[in-house]
């Protein structure tokens, strides 16, 4: 890139406000498209779990609202917590998301996603994308994109109709039974879970 | 489109309207979670059948499994997979039919027969190499297109979630496999032990998915509860509740 477009590029984003950068159905496919590329990346690696999980944490801090997924997965208790808490509960639960979905990548040796299409929906765009993995008749995961937090960024996943949000709420909240309601103890359970 | 509208006119008076009222009426009070449109009217009951599928499948079918993925190689273990596939096939024509499904009715048929025959007895799945897609179904299919809602959801011995119309789906399927009539004994025993060792199969070869949701889960029952109930939903082309959580909605300060 030339300096002098690369300056004015620049220039326009800084003084852009949020409101022109408005999400469009070829910003949210371009995001999933980029995702999906990493994601592809990482499968074709074929590196050791541990590498592949922390790839995988990068990849979900980059391109997934990690902070819109937390509060919904702890739902009406995040209320109640403290802004300490709030933030102890996103770091551990990135971790947990990683171990939980980067643990499972090996699975997905030799296999790719493919992004089919984009639609509107309300004030968000739903990405389709096809999984193809070997020996499996393919299937579908969508991603839902929205620019809430002023970046284009998915806040929810669904793998053949599966809603990671509702997933992860279920088990939060059956963390938070399991340690009698109590958020330092359901933290601390969900460090040593996924 | 024309023809499931007119094989649901004719049905439904006799058959659905008497199930869907039978499995309304024991699903009690309807009162679906807002979220995630389950109504467990009987989980104590539903949690302990849970307990039983899972102590049997630490037992017997997770070692089972392991041993079966671990001894057969995989060719094997798909050749296994699409023979039992292919004589649910009549199954499927059958539910097909019933549903006025004609282009899957056609496609189920034409498998049967392509894989029968080309893809020797089935263990080859030529069919979808020809690009005729699978049109799997069964009789919880037919009677959502028959107008009957999911009832209540239960989790049933042996079989693990389902919910009451899927539930009554199960038994009758039991019955709709024409195969089951067309063979004698000793072949009658064919489909069962294929679709079981088809089942360990998939148990083998799904065994991290599987294992994460009912041994590393906090509460294996409600994820497995959630999770069927979505993808039942998204295979029958079901609204989802949960499909429009608005990203907005939500205060997401301090996370």
């Amino acid at each position: 890139m030339k300096r002098r477009t690369f300056t004015l590029g620049l220039a326009a984003t800084s003084l852009a406000p949020q409101s022109l950068l408005a999400l469009t159905e070829a910003g949210a496919e371009a995001l999933v498209g980029r995702l999906v590329g990493d994601i592809n990346k990482v499968i074709a690696s074929g590196k050791a779990e541990n590498a592949m999980i922390r790839d995988f944490e990068r990849i979900f801090a980059r391109y997934s609202d990690t902070s819109y997924i937390a509060a919904y997965a702890m739902g009406v208790d995040g209320r109640r917590a403290s802004s300490g808490q709030k933030r102890a509960f996103s770091k551990a639960f990135q971790g947990y998301i990683s171990r939980k979905y980067g643990k499972r990548f090996r699975e997905f040796i030799g296999g790719r996603l493919e992004v089919k299409g984009v639609k509107k929906v309300k004030n968000w765009f739903e990405v389709s994308t096809v999984a193809f993995l070997r020996g499996e008749a393919p299937f579908e995961v969508t991603f839902h994109v929205s620019n809430r937090s002023g970046k284009d960024l998915f806040f929810n996943m669904f793998i053949e109709g599966i809603n990671l949000l509702l997933t992860e709420r279920t088990e939060v909240g059956a963390l938070l039974d399991k340690n009698g309601g109590d958020i330092d103890k359901m933290i601390a359970a969900l460090q040593r879970s996924g | 489109m024309l023809f499931s509208k007119a094989a649901a006119l004719l049905y439904r008076p006799f058959l659905a309207a008497s199930l869907a009222l039978a499995l309304s009426a024991c699903a009690g009070g309807m009162d679906r979670d807002p979220l995630d449109g389950i109504n467990d009217p009987y989980e104590t009951q539903n949690r302990r059948v849970h307990a039983f599928n899972k102590s049997l499948d630490s037992a017997i079918v997770r070692p089972a499994a392991q041993g079966y993925t671990q001894i057969l190689p995989d060719e094997i273990e798909d050749r296994v997979g699409a023979f039992a596939a292919n004589l649910g096939e009549p199954a499927n024509m059958t539910n097909n039919l019933l549903q006025g499904n004609l282009r899957g009715l056609v496609r189920s048929t034409a498998r049967f027969a392509i894989n029968t025959t080309f893809g020797i007895a089935g263990i080859v799945d030529v069919a979808t190499l020809w690009g005729i897609e699978e049109a799997d179904t069964d009789f919880g299919e037919t009677l959502y297109v028959w107008g009957s809602g999911e009832g209540a959801y239960v989790e049933l011995p042996l079989l693990g979630p389902s919910n009451q119309r899927d539930a009554v789906g199960k038994v009758v399927d039991l019955f709709t496999n024409p195969l089951s009539y067309a063979l004698d004994t000793p072949e009658a025993y064919v489909p069962p032990v294929a679709s079981g060792a088809a089942g360990l199969g998939y148990r083998g070869r799904f065994a991290d998915a599987v294992d994460s949701v009912l041994y590393e889960s906090a509460d294996s029952y409600a994820q497995s509860r959630l999770i069927y109930s979505q993808n039942r939903r998204f295979e029958l082309g079901q609204e989802d509740p949960s499909a429009e959580i608005d990203p907005f909605a939500l205060d997401t300060e301090g996370f």
